[in-house]
C-alpha cells in the first residue's frame, strides 16, 4: 500500500525534475550555470496561470488534445514496476495496452495539431506519424524478449529483470534491447539526435511544430505530459539496464530514483555531445533500433 | 567466462552496424578500432587460466588493433587530405540492412553447421560470419582506399574470432604473423594512399581503374 503511494506520487511529483537535470546536466558541460533545477515546475505553474487563444477553426478535439495525452501517459506510467515494487495495474498482456497508449496520446496529440488549420502543425504531425511506425515495432521487439526471458506477459513480470537472467545467457538480448530501448526512449520524447527541444526551426521541428498553437494551461498540460513520458520510458530502461535490487524498500526506492536521475544525466551527456541527425537520417537510427531489438529476439529464439 | 564472452561478442556485432551505418571515416576508423581491442582481449576470456603468452599475446592484439592500426590511417587520413565522408555506393540504410540481414542469417544457420564448440560460446561462430560479411560489404560497397582498407581490417577481426575456436591449435607464432601481416598491409595502403595523393589527387579507386600511360 506504501509502496503503490510512493509509485503514484514519484510518478505525478518527479518528472519535470527529470528536465531539469538533463537541463543542468548540458549547461554544466557548456560551461553555463544553467537554469535552476526545478525551473520545469516553475514554467508550468507559469503557463497555469495564463489566459490562451483559440483558433477560430479549432474544435473540442483541440482542447482534448492535451488532456487524452497527458492521462494516458500517466495511465501507461500506472502499469510499469518501479524498481522491485510491483505496478499497481498488472494484467496479462497489459504490454500491448502500455503500447497504445502511447499510441492514443500520439493520434490525439496529432489530431489536435491538425484541428488548428495550420499547414505547419500538419507538418509536424505527419513527421511525428512517420516516425512512431519506426519506433513502435521496436518497443515490440523489446517486450517480446523480455515477454520470453520471463515467461510472463504482463509488464509488472517482464521488467522485472532479474541479475540471473544477466548471467545466464541472456546478457547479450539485454544488451541490444536496452540499445534500441534507449533509441526508442529518445525518439519518443523527442531527444537530440532525433529532434531538439529547444529550437524553433521550422524545417526540422517534429514535436514542438505540433503544439505551435496550444498556449496557457493546455501548453502547460503537455509540458507535464511528455516529462511523464520520458520519465515511463526511463524507468523502463532503468529496470532493464540496472536489475541488482537490496530488497529492502526504504533503499530500493532512493536506488530507482537515482537510477532515473542517472539516465537524465546520461541523455544530458548525450545532447551536449552530438547534434541532431538530419531529418532524413532520423530512420536510419529509428531501424537500427528495430534491428538492434530484433535480433535479440533472433538470439534468444533460435 | 561465457556470459562475458557473450557480451562482448555482442557488443562486436552492434560496433558491426555501426560501423556500416556512420558517414563520417573518422568515426568508423574509431568504432573499428574499439572492436579490434575488444577482440585482442577475447583470447583472455577464452581460457579459463590465461597463461603468460596468451596474455603476451592478447596484449600485443590490443595494442595493434585496437592502437597501432587505427592512428596509422588516421594519420594517413590526416597527411593525404582525404574526404572525411564515406561515399558507399549503396545507400547507409541498405547496408544497415543487409548486415542485420547477414548477422540474422549467421545467428539462425549457424547451429547447422558442425563446428559449434559447445566448451565455449555458442556466438563464436555466426559473431565470425556476420563479422566477416560486413567487413565484405565495406570492402566492396565504398569507393576510397582508406575505407576499403577499414573493410579489410574488419573482414580480419571476423576471421580472428572464427579463429578463437581453435585456439589451442593455432600456435602463437601464426597469430602473432597473422598480426604482423595485418600491420604490414595497412602500413602499405596508408603509404600507398599518400602517393596516389600526391600523384593523382584523388582516392576514388573507381578512376584507379581507368589509369593509362
Amino acid at each position: 500500500m506504501v509502496d503503490t503511494v510512493i509509485h503514484v506520487a514519484l510518478l505525478f511529483l518527479l518528472p519535470p525534475f527529470l528536465l531539469g537535470v538533463i537541463n543542468k546536466t548540458k549547461a554544466k558541460l557548456a560551461g553555463r550555470v544553467g537554469a535552476p533545477l526545478l525551473q520545469a515546475y516553475f514554467d508550468i505553474a507559469k503557463l497555469a496561470r495564463k489566459g490562451f487563444v483559440l483558433s477560430g477553426t479549432a474544435t473540442w478535439v483541440f482542447r482534448a488534445g492535451p488532456a487524452v495525452a497527458l492521462s494516458a501517459v500517466a495511465a501507461a506510467g500506472l502499469l510499469i514496476p518501479f524498481g522491485r515494487f510491483d505496478a499497481p495495474i498488472a494484467f496479462a498482456g497489459d504490454l500491448i495496452l502500455f503500447a497504445y497508449l502511447f499510441g492514443m496520446a500520439r493520434f490525439f496529440t496529432m489530431t489536435a495539431a491538425l484541428d488548428t488549420g495550420s499547414s505547419f502543425e500538419g507538418m509536424g504531425a505527419s513527421r511525428e506519424a512517420a516516425f512512431s511506425c519506426l519506433s513502435e515495432p521496436a518497443l515490440f521487439f523489446a517486450f517480446l524478449v523480455l515477454a520470453k526471458l520471463s515467461g510472463s506477459l504482463s509488464l509488472g513480470k517482464m521488467l522485472m529483470v532479474s541479475p540471473e537472467s544477466f548471467a545466464s545467457g541472456a546478457a547479450a538480448p539485454l544488451i541490444l534491447i536496452s540499445l534500441g530501448l534507449f533509441v526508442i526512449l529518445l525518439a519518443e520524447t523527442c531527444r537530440i539526435p532525433v529532434d531538439d527541444p529547444n529550437t524553433h526551426l521550422e524545417l526540422t521541428m517534429i514535436h514542438e511544430a505540433m503544439i505551435l498553437d496550444h498556449g496557457g494551461p493546455w501548453l502547460g498540460t503537455i509540458l507535464y505530459a511528455s516529462s511523464l513520458k520520458l520519465f515511463v520510458l526511463v524507468a523502463v530502461l532503468a529496470n532493464v539496464i540496472v536489475p541488482f535490487r537490496t530488497g529492502k524498500a526504504w533503499l530500493d526506492w532512493p536506488i530507482f530514483v537515482g537510477e532515473t536521475l542517472a539516465l537524465a544525466i546520461v541523455i544530458g551527456f548525450l545532447e551536449s555531445a552530438m547534434a541532431r541527425l538530419k531529418m532524413r537520417r532520423v530512420p536510419y537510427l529509428l531501424v537500427s533500433a528495430i534491428l538492434f531489438c530484433g535480433s535479440a529476439f533472433i538470439l534468444l529464439v533460435r | 567466462m561465457p556470459d562475458l564472452l557473450n557480451a562482448v561478442l555482442v557488443v562486436v556485432l552492434v560496433l558491426n552496424l555501426f560501423a556500416l551505418g556512420t558517414s563520417r571515416l573518422l568515426a568508423v576508423i574509431r568504432i573499428v578500432a574499439v572492436q579490434g581491442a575488444l577482440l585482442g582481449a577475447l583470447p583472455l576470456l577464452i581460457h579459463d587460466r590465461p597463461s603468460l603468452s596468451v596474455a603476451a599475446a592478447a596484449l600485443a592484439a590490443v595494442a595493434l588493433k585496437g592502437f597501432a592500426v587505427p592512428s596509422i590511417m588516421m594519420r594517413a587520413l590526416r597527411d593525404a587530405q582525404i574526404k572525411r565522408e564515406v561515399e558507399p555506393l549503396i545507400g547507409l540504410l541498405p547496408s544497415i540492412v543487409l548486415g542485420a540481414l547477414a548477422t540474422a542469417l549467421a545467428l539462425l544457420f549457424s547451429g547447422q553447421l558442425q563446428l559449434s564448440d559447445s566448451r565455449t560460446s555458442a556466438l563464436i561462430v555466426p559473431a565470425s560470419i556476420s563479422t566477416a560479411v560486413v567487413g565484405f560489404l565495406l570492402l566492396t560497397t565504398r569507393y576510397t582506399a582508406i575505407n576499403q582498407a577499414v573493410g579489410y581490417l574488419v573482414l580480419e577481426n571476423g576471421i580472428f574470432i572464427f579463429g578463437m575456436l581453435l585456439v589451442e591449435a593455432i600456435p602463437l607464432v601464426v597469430e602473432m604473423g597473422m598480426l604482423l601481416d595485418l600491420l604490414v598491409g595497412v602500413f602499405v595502403i596508408a603509404i600507398i594512399a599518400n602517393h596516389i595523393n600526391r600523384a593523382f589527387s584523388s582516392m576514388d579507386t573507381r578512376r584507379l581503374a581507368s589509369l593509362k600511360e
